[in-house]
């Protein structure tokens, strides 16, 4: 076994190691929301998985970014097979394992090298679009700081992989025409060959042309494995958590909230004095600590696991916020931000566990990132949920807090309390009586 | 009652009669109360009695649904309004309900289910579509024959119910021009009342909402902005009102213009 092969090894194993454990990170920080069944309709939950996440159906909704988009994605999912020859190779010391498809081998090089211009070409473009057209939603105050970077780091990153992998297969084929050992003659090369020959790769020594093929190599796969891990501490999970978000996707009507069956046995038994008052719920114990039974959400843990997954599978597109009718009329309600405010703060009660243990309050809760200006701005008219490509539910999240605000708090706009008065005095939203319910007729 | 009250059966006089109607209509509180309400609500009766259907309405034993206390967090006072109105549906035997609210229409429909309510629910465009088709009523052009009539999609109609078709269906039915807005069905942008807003003033921002979509309206240069929501209704009309069109443009409701076109 060379050397080489043992650093591929290990340098696999850490990634592959890390990784695992990051996801049983992420995996243990969804969980700390509430329990909710999505299982149901099993039929209909794949077919949303293979026409929205799998077939792209919301993304095409804007056809240019949908198309780039699509190149990418499409790179990433095909270019991946490539990186199994890539990981065989470099555990058996072997080069182009695959070479005795022959025909098909090099159908599949071939594509891959078109893929990998397309990916090349569309993150050129999606930089572009940030930083020179400046789109409104790339610009929000929320994508000020981190998360623009974090988008940038993407685009260049995918940018470095491609060029590595086309660069590698142009001194590759340089080599081969050479009859270097080692290089068997495999593969077609679309997009590499003008590479080679615009750069005259064929004036090289074939021990220089090793080392760019030997650099690009490596470069190309500990990339891969180091972007791996950097998925998750970034918003470009999605492109993992997208499956599972769909599946799992809200399946009703967009404008049914959901019931709260604990609520509707209280009243049951208000209005029936034969039904019995609920049984208090089961303690729920959650990261060592009983968490109180609450109505809506004070914090994180008071969401269900759904609304966490859809925080962590959020990229920040912003195409739910660029369709608000609140934000964009000028208010401080943005879709978007109540999902990246909902990951970060899962993100710090996890840090906080793995410091501690447990879970020990610190006082702060899901309401001191998302004010209630932003709550009480949403019109509840689901532009965000449909404008979302991955489907994830920002209304449900608003709702949850409302409820609280209201149901623990007692806290409201003064024009709501007057509302709800109403409705229990009058059994209407305006200060008319049921006597009047039928003036109508007489007008 | 005067002499030109509408006569209007309600449940209570169906049962003491013996009778069962085909469909409830639930009025709703903006169609019993709101002024300009109240006009869509007889125009939508004025179809049902041209077309011969024999409906009740709950009369004072309708509440509200429960709705904007639900989106404005307070779901005991929900879960109190919805209940009751479902021991009243469920005691009358309701099997069919028409609403010309999105929002009744709405909870009616998707979250009285969970309560033990579970009922046939229509949007009054879905029940006119249908009273077209089935010829139960007639539309002679009129009025609106060749004019710009563009229909704003009320949220819990369109994108919460995917009913987008109904209302466009029934326009096509008065010989005008259908003009779609710039962002309609699926995209169509919120009128600003939802969610409970109908009742409070909007939170800070640049402009108000109803502004907004009233703009994108009239920049289709219709003669008639189509409506299907009380609350959009109003928000639109506010909306002409801030931009001095209200002499040129009229906001009406899907109901109205088959009320008046058919002569009824």
């Amino acid at each position: 076994m060379s050397i080489g092969q043992i650093v591929f090894v290990v340098l696999l194993a850490g990634a592959g190691a890390w990784f695992g454990r990051q996801v049983m990170r992420i995996r243990r920080n969804i969980l700390l929301g509430r329990d909710e069944d999505r299982t149901d309709r099993p039929a209909e939950r794949w077919a949303v998985m293979a026409r929205v996440a799998l077939g792209q159906s919301k993304m095409v909704v804007r056809p240019v970014a949908g198309f780039l988009h699509i190149l990418i994605y499409a790179g990433f999912v095909i270019i991946n097979i490539e990186v199994l020859e890539i990981v065989i190779d470099g555990v058996f010391g072997t080069h182009r394992v695959f070479a005795f498809l022959g025909g098909l081998y090099d159908l599949l090089i071939g594509a891959f090298e078109v893929l990998a211009l397309g990916v090349l070409v569309a993150c050129i473009a999606f930089i572009a679009r940030r930083a020179l057209l400046r789109l409104p939603r790339f610009h929000k105050p929320e994508m000020k700081g981190w998360p623009s970077k974090d988008a940038m780091i993407i685009l260049v990153t995918e940018i470095l992989l491609m060029s590595a992998f086309l660069t590698m297969n142009a001194a590759d084929l340089t080599l081969q025409q050479l009859g270097a050992e080692h290089y068997v003659v495999a593969g077609a090369f679309p997009i590499s060959a003008p590479i080679a020959s615009l750069f005259h790769f064929s004036t090289l020594a074939p021990s220089t042309l090793i080392l760019v093929e030997r650099f690009c190599w490596w470069f190309h796969i500990v990339g891969i494995l180091a972007f791996l891990n950097y998925l998750v501490v970034s918003k470009h999970l999605h492109i993992l958590l997208a499956f599972p978000n769909t599946w799992y996707s809200k399946l009703e009507p967009r404008t049914q909230v959901s019931n709260m069956p604990r609520i509707t046995a209280e009243v049951r038994s208000m209005l029936d004095p034969a039904v019995p008052p609920p049984a208090p719920a089961a303690p729920r114990i959650v990261a060592g600590v009983e968490m109180p039974e609450r109505f809506g959400a004070k914090d994180v843990f008071d969401l269900s696991w759904k609304n966490l997954l859809d925080a962590y599978t959020c990229t920040e597109c912003g195409r739910c916020t660029s369709e608000c009718p609140a934000n964009l009329t000028g208010k401080l309600l943005s879709p978007r931000k109540i999902m990246m405010d909902t990951r970060d703060r899962v993100e710090e009660v996890g840090r906080a566990i793995d410091a501690k243990g447990t879970w020990q309050d610190d006082g702060k809760s899901l309401h001191d990132r998302i004010s209630d200006e932003e709550l009480w701005a949403c019109t509840t008219c689901n532009a965000c949920t449909e404008a979302c490509p991955v489907n994830i539910d920002p209304v449900d999240i608003i709702m949850q807090m409302r409820r609280y605000k209201v149901m623990e708090e007692s806290s409201t706009r003064a024009a709501l309390t007057g509302m709800f008065n109403n409705v229990e005095n009058n059994g209407a939203p305006w200060a008319f009586g049921p006597d009047k319910r039928m003036d109508w007729t007489r007008t | 009652m005067t002499d030109n009250a509408l006569r209007i059966p309600t449940m209570a006089d169906m049962l003491a009669a013996g009778e069962t109607p085909d469909v409830l209509f639930w009025v709703g509180c903006a169609g019993s109360f709101d002024d300009r309400a109240r006009k869509i609500t007889k125009a939508f009766v004025r179809i049902l009695h041209a077309a011969k259907v024999k409906f009740a309405v709950l009369g004072t034993e309708e509440t509200c649904t429960g709705d904007p206390a639900r989106r404005a967090g307070n779901e005991f006072l929900f879960q109190m309004q919805a209940l009751q109105n479902v021991a009243v549906l469920n005691g009358y035997g309701v099997k069919r309900i028409v609403t010309a609210c999105p929002h009744c229409f709405n909870t009616l429909k998707n979250e009285y289910p969970a309560l033990g309510g579970n009922y046939e629910v229509l949007h009054h465009t879905q029940f006119i579509n249908a009273l077209l088709k089935e010829g139960r009523i007639t539309v002679e052009g009129g009025d609106f024959k060749g004019k710009r009539i563009t229909f704003h999609d009320p949220c819990y109609l369109g994108r919460g119910n995917g009913e987008y078709e109904a209302p466009r269906e029934v326009l096509l039915k008065l010989d005008a021009a259908l003009v779609e807005l710039k962002r309609s069905r699926a995209h169509g942008l919120c009128c600003g009342a939802g969610g409970a807003q109908m009742f409070k003033e909007a939170e800070p921002g640049t402009r108000e909402v109803n502004h907004e979509r009233a703009e994108e309206a009239l920049a289709a240069a219709p003669d008639v902005i189509a409506a299907g929501c009380p609350f959009c209704n109003t928000m639109l009309t506010d909306g002409v009102k801030q931009f001095n069109k209200e002499g040129a443009v009229k906001v009406l409701d899907v109901a109205e213009l088959i009320a008046s076109t058919t002569d009824l």
